[in-house]
C-alpha cells in the first residue's frame, strides 16, 4: 500500500457567488506523474493554486506526507515541498538563469560563498535530469521551452518534491513537448512526483500513470491512466459524448477574399518580424496558418486588421487595397466592409477586462445602432442584446452587468466571439480561438467556425494548437521565422510534418 | 497576520461607504492631535468648524461657494482620468478660463442677459480647453507626459495672467493687478438676492448662480461618461489602450476630448470667481482650487456622485478653517493646509492601509450572521 505524498480533504473555495471547488478529495501518491483534466473554469488551476497557497481554501485540509499543513503563501509549500511551473512563467527576462533562480532566496548581501554553492548544486541538478541549461545565459535570450525548463530547474533547486505543472504544453512545438515529457519522466524515475494539469487528452494518455477529472468544481473521478481511454475521459470532463474530429464537408473554393503581396512588417521595437509573405484566403476555405508563437503571425494579424502599419507590399480585400507602405484602413474601416477580428490574445486586446460583459458585447460596435442613437448609449438594447448572445454562446454566468474579469478565460472567449460572429463577416480573422478554452467550448467554437465558412466567409485561421489547424483547416500554410516556409492541402497532412516545418527544420 | 479578502464578497457599503468614512476619522484624528500639539482644544476646534460651515446661514454659504469651486476642478481631474490622464493643469486652464469669461463680458453686453451668461459659460469652457489642448496635442502625438507639460502649463498661464494684468487688461485708473469690473447687470445673482426675494434678510455671502452650474455639471460629467458613446470611448482608451485601437477606437482623438472637456471644466471655475464675486479678474484668483481638485476627484473615486461629497468636505474645511483661524491664536491659515494635507494622505495615499481588516471584520460578521 502506497501512502499519499499529497492529500486534499473537502476542499472548498468560492469566489463571489461561483463555487471554483466543491468538496474536493483528492490523493497523490509519491513518485507517480498524476494528471487532473476537466475542462476550463472547472477548477484545476484553482486547486493547484491552494496547494501552492496563492489562494486559501474556504474549508478543507491539505495533507503533505500525512501531515496536516496550513499553507498560507508559495513560500509555506515552498518550504513544504511544493513547486510549481505556472502557464505565465515567473521569469526577469533580462536577468540571467542563475540570477531567476536565486531571485529571493539569495541568503546574502554581497554575492559570495552562496552564489558559488548555488552553481554548483544547480549545475548537478542539471546534470542528473538533463536539463541542459547554462546556467549564465540571459532569459530573454532563450526560447519558451528553455524558459520552462529554467522554471522547473527553480523549483527543483528549491527543494520541490511534488512539481505542479499548469498546462505546460500550451506554448510549445511538438518537438520541445517531446523534450518535455523526457524531462518529466526521468524526474519521475528519481522520485519526484509531478501533477500535471491540462485540457489535452493526448498528454495525458502519454505521460501519466493516474488521472483525476474535474467538472464545474467537483471531482468527477479517479482513474488508472491505463485502465481508461480519451473517449471516456472527454465524457467524463463535459458530461456527455464528444467528436473530438469535427465532421466538416468539403470546401468550396469561392473568389479570392483577401490577398497579401510581399508584405513585411515590423514590430514596435522596429525588428521585421514578417519578411515576405504572400497569401490567398479563399470565399468559403478556412487557411490555417501554423507556427510556432513568435515568428510573425501577431504581426500578419495586426497588419492584415488594420491595426499596424505595414513596411512593404500591399494587403487587398475584395480586390481594393486595404494596406500599402503609405496607407492603411483602420480596424472600424474594415469592420464596415465586413472584417471580423478574433484577436490572439483576449485580455490584451479583444477585451476591456474591467469593462461589464454587455459593454464587451458592443466593443468596437457601439457606434452602430442600435447600441447608439446619436451618440447615447442605448442601455436598454445592449441589455436585451447581451442577453440574448449570451445565451446563445452559452456564456455562463448569463449576467451581462458583471464586470469581465470575473467570468473564466472560455466564457471571456466566447464573449469575443459571440460579438464577431454576430454580424455574419465576410472574412475573419481569427487568432487562437481556444486558446485556454475547455473541450465542451472547443468544440462549439470549432463548429460556429466551420459555419461561418459554409455561410461563404473567408477565415484565415492563425493557431498553435496543430491539432486545431488540422482539424478545421482546408489548406495549411506554416510560418516560420517570418515567412511562409511550407504549404499544405490538409490531406494526409501529419502532425510530424508540419511540427518540423514550424521548428524551421525543413 | 497578512489576510487576503476576498472582494466579491464584501458588500457595498462597507467598500465605499464604511471604508472612506473610517480613513477621514482617523485622519481628523491626527489633525487634533496637530491642534492639541499648536496648544488649543482639538474638541473645540471640531465644534468651531462645525459652528463656522454650518452654525449660521452665511456660514453654510459661505461653504456651498467653495464648495462649488471644488466641484468644477474635481470634475475636470476625474473626467482626464477616465482616459487615464493625469490633469494636474486645472490651476492653470481655471485662470485662462477667466479670460474667456471677461471677454465676453465686456464685449457682448448688447445682447441680453441671460445669453451673455450662456456665452461666458461657453467662454470659459472655450479658453480653459484650448489651454489644456496643447498638453493634449502633445500627449497624444509626440507621447510628452501630460503631468509635465499642464504642470509647466500651470506656470505658463501664471506669468501670462501676471502680464496681461500689469501691461494689457490692467485698469489703467489703479495700480493693482486687475482689470476694470465688468458691468454689473451680468453679475451673477448671490444667494443673498435670492434670499431678499422671498423677503429673508441675510449678510453678504459669495454663494452664487455658479453653484447650480456645478451641480448641474455633476449631471453632464455622469451623463458624458456612462451614458454617452464618447465616455465609452474614453473609459475604453483608459482601460487597455491597445484593445480600443482594435475596436476601431482612436486614442489620439480621445486623448484630445478628454483633455478639452477636463481643460473646459476646470475654466468654468472662473465664472464662480469673476462673474459670482470679484467681477473682474484679479491676479491668482484660482487660488489653488485647481490642485485641490485632484484631492477632491481621487477621495470622490472621479464619479460625480462621490466628487459631491468630498468637495463638500473641503468646503467645510476651507471655510469652518477660516473661521478657527479667527477664534484661536495659535492656528493659522497654514495648519489647515496642513489639515487638508493629512485627509488627502488617509484618503488618497494611504486608502488601502486599513482596508483589509475593515473588509475582512465585516465579511467575517456577516458571516456569522448567516450562520445564526
Amino acid at each position: 500500500m502506497v501512502s499519499p505524498i499529497l492529500e486534499l480533504k473537502d476542499i472548498n473555495k468560492s469566489f463571489g457567488h461561483v463555487q471554483a471547488n466543491k468538496n474536493i478529495n483528492l490523493k497523490i501518491n509519491k513518485g507517480t506523474i498524476h494528471g487532473i483534466i476537466g475542462e476550463n473554469g472547472a477548477g484545476k488551476s484553482t486547486l493547484m493554486s491552494i496547494v501552492f497557497g496563492l489562494y486559501q481554501a474556504d474549508s478543507g485540509v491539505i495533507d503533505i506526507n500525512g501531515k496536516t499543513i496550513n499553507l498560507k503563501s508559495p513560500r509555506d509549500s515552498i518550504e513544504s515541498g511544493i513547486g510549481m511551473v505556472h502557464q505565465h512563467f515567473m521569469l526577469v527576462e533580462n536577468f540571467s538563469v542563475l540570477e531567476n533562480i536565486i531571485l529571493g532566496f539569495e541568503g546574502e548581501l554581497v554575492f559570495g560563498k552562496n552564489l558559488e554553492k548555488a552553481k554548483t548544486d544547480l549545475k548537478k541538478l542539471c546534470e542528473n535530469y538533463k536539463l541542459n541549461i547554462d546556467l549564465d545565459s540571459i532569459i530573454g535570450d532563450l526560447s519558451v521551452g528553455f524558459r520552462q525548463r529554467v522554471e522547473i530547474l527553480k523549483s527543483l533547486y528549491r527543494g520541490a518534491e511534488i512539481l505542479i505543472l499548469d498546462e505546460p504544453t500550451g506554448v510549445l512545438t511538438p518537438q520541445e513537448v517531446d523534450e518535455l515529457f523526457k524531462i518529466l519522466r526521468s524526474l519521475q524515475e528519481e522520485g519526484k512526483t509531478i501533477v500535471l494539469i491540462t485540457h489535452k487528452l493526448n498528454e495525458i494518455m502519454d505521460l501519466t500513470s493516474e488521472v483525476s477529472v474535474m467538472r464545474q468544481g467537483e471531482m468527477v473521478g479517479h482513474k488508472k491512466t491505463n485502465s481508461t481511454n480519451k473517449e471516456e475521459l472527454a465524457e467524463m470532463m463535459v458530461g456527455r459524448s464528444v467528436l473530438l474530429r469535427i465532421n466538416k464537408s468539403t470546401a468550396k473554393n469561392g473568389e479570392v477574399v483577401f490577398s497579401v503581396k510581399n508584405l513585411v512588417v515590423k514590430d514596435d521595437l522596429d525588428v521585421t518580424r514578417v519578411k515576405n509573405v504572400n497569401l490567398e484566403v479563399h470565399a468559403g476555405e478556412i487557411l490555417g496558418l501554423a507556427g510556432v508563437t513568435g515568428n510573425g503571425q501577431t504581426e500578419l494579424l495586426e497588419a492584415l486588421s488594420g491595426i499596424r502599419k505595414i513596411e512593404s507590399g500591399n494587403i487587398e480585400l475584395f480586390n481594393e487595397t486595404i494596406s500599402d507602405k503609405n496607407n492603411f484602413l483602420d480596424p472600424r474601416s474594415l469592420k464596415e466592409k465586413g472584417l471580423a477580428h478574433v484577436p490572439e490574445d483576449r485580455q490584451r486586446m479583444g477585451l476591456i477586462t474591467e469593462f461589464k460583459a454587455n459593454e464587451n458585447l458592443i466593443f468596437g460596435y457601439h457606434h452602430q445602432e442600435p447600441f447608439s442613437k446619436s451618440s447615447i448609449l442605448q442601455e436598454k438594447n445592449i441589455l436585451s442584446f447581451s442577453k440574448k448572445v449570451m445565451g446563445e454562446y452559452d456564456v455562463r454566468p448569463n449576467s451581462p452587468n458583471l464586470i469581465t474579469s470575473n467570468f473564466s478565460g472560455g466564457n471571456q472567449q466566447k464573449i469575443i466571439l459571440s460579438r464577431e460572429l454576430n454580424k455574419n463577416p465576410k472574412v475573419l480573422l481569427v487568432g487562437q480561438p481556444t486558446r485556454g478554452v475547455d473541450i465542451g467550448a472547443i468544440e462549439f467554437i470549432h463548429q460556429r467556425l466551420i459555419d461561418m465558412r459554409d455561410k461563404g466567409a473567408a477565415i484565415l485561421l492563425v493557431s498553435v494548437e496543430l491539432e486545431e489547424v488540422l482539424s478545421l483547416s482546408d489548406r495549411i500554410v506554416v510560418m516560420f521565422d517570418g515567412n511562409i516556409v511550407g504549404e499544405k492541402v490538409n490531406k494526409n497532412v501529419t502532425d510530424r510534418e508540419l511540427g518540423l516545418l514550424m521548428a524551421g527544420v525543413v | 497576520m497578512n489576510t487576503v479578502v476576498d472582494r466579491s464578497k464584501v458588500p457595498w457599503w462597507v467598500a465605499n461607504l464604511i471604508v472612506p468614512f473610517v480613513n477621514l476619522l482617523l485622519a481628523l484624528l491626527v489633525s487634533g492631535l496637530f491642534i492639541f500639539i499648536a496648544g488649543e482644544n482639538p474638541i473645540q476646534a471640531v465644534q468651531l468648524i462645525i459652528y463656522g460651515s454650518f452654525g449660521y446661514i452665511e456660514g453654510f454659504a459661505y461653504t456651498l461657494y467653495y464648495t462649488t469651486n471644488f466641484i468644477f476642478t474635481g470634475l475636470a481631474f476625474a473626467v482626464a482620468f477616465h482616459c487615464r490622464l493625469f490633469n494636474i493643469g486645472g490651476e492653470g486652464q481655471a485662470y485662462i478660463g477667466g479670460l474667456g469669461v471677461f471677454f465676453v463680458a465686456i464685449n457682448f453686453t448688447f445682447l441680453p442677459v441671460p445669453i451673455v451668461w450662456l456665452l461666458a459659460i461657453a467662454g470659459a469652457a472655450l479658453f480653459g480647453g484650448a489651454w489644456a489642448f496643447i498638453p493634449a496635442y502633445l500627449q497624444a502625438k509626440r507621447g510628452s507626459h501630460v503631468v509635465i507639460t499642464t504642470i509647466m502649463f500651470n506656470f505658463i498661464a501664471a506669468s501670462l495672467m501676471v502680464f496681461l494684468l500689469v501691461d494689457v487688461i490692467r485698469d489703467t485708473n489703479q495700480m493693482g493687478p486687475h482689470t476694470v469690473a465688468v458691468a454689473k447687470e451680468l453679475w451673477f445673482p448671490t444667494f443673498k438676492e435670492l434670499a431678499q426675494l422671498f423677503g429673508i434678510k441675510i449678510r453678504y455671502s459669495p454663494l452664487n448662480l455658479s453653484f447650480l452650474i456645478a451641480i448641474a455639471a455633476l449631471f453632464f460629467v455622469w451623463f458624458l461618461i456612462w451614458k454617452t458613446k464618447w465616455g465609452y470611448e474614453m473609459r475604453a482608451v483608459g482601460h487597455n489602450t491597445q484593445a480600443a485601437i482594435y475596436a476601431g477606437i482612436s486614442p489620439y482623438k480621445n486623448i484630445i476630448i478628454a483633455m478639452l472637456i477636463s481643460g473646459a471644466l476646470a475654466g468654468m471655475l472662473s465664472l464662480n470667481e469673476i462673474l459670482g464675486v470679484h467681477h473682474k479678474i484679479v491676479a491668482g484668483f484660482p487660488a489653488g482650487y485647481g490642485f485641490t481638485g485632484i484631492a477632491v476627484a481621487l477621495m470622490g473615486r472621479n464619479h460625480p456622485i462621490g466628487i459631491l461629497p468630498a468637495a463638500f468636505l473641503f468646503g467645510i474645511l476651507y471655510q469652518g478653517g477660516s473661521e478657527v483661524t479667527f477664534d484661536m491664536p495659535n492656528i493659522t491659515r497654514y495648519m489647515f493646509i496642513a489639515v487638508q494635507g493629512v485627509i488627502i494622505l488617509f484618503s488618497g495615499a494611504l486608502e488601502n492601509l486599513f482596508r483589509p481588516q475593515i473588509e475582512s471584520f465585516f465579511v467575517s460578521q456577516l458571516n456569522k450572521e448567516k450562520a445564526v
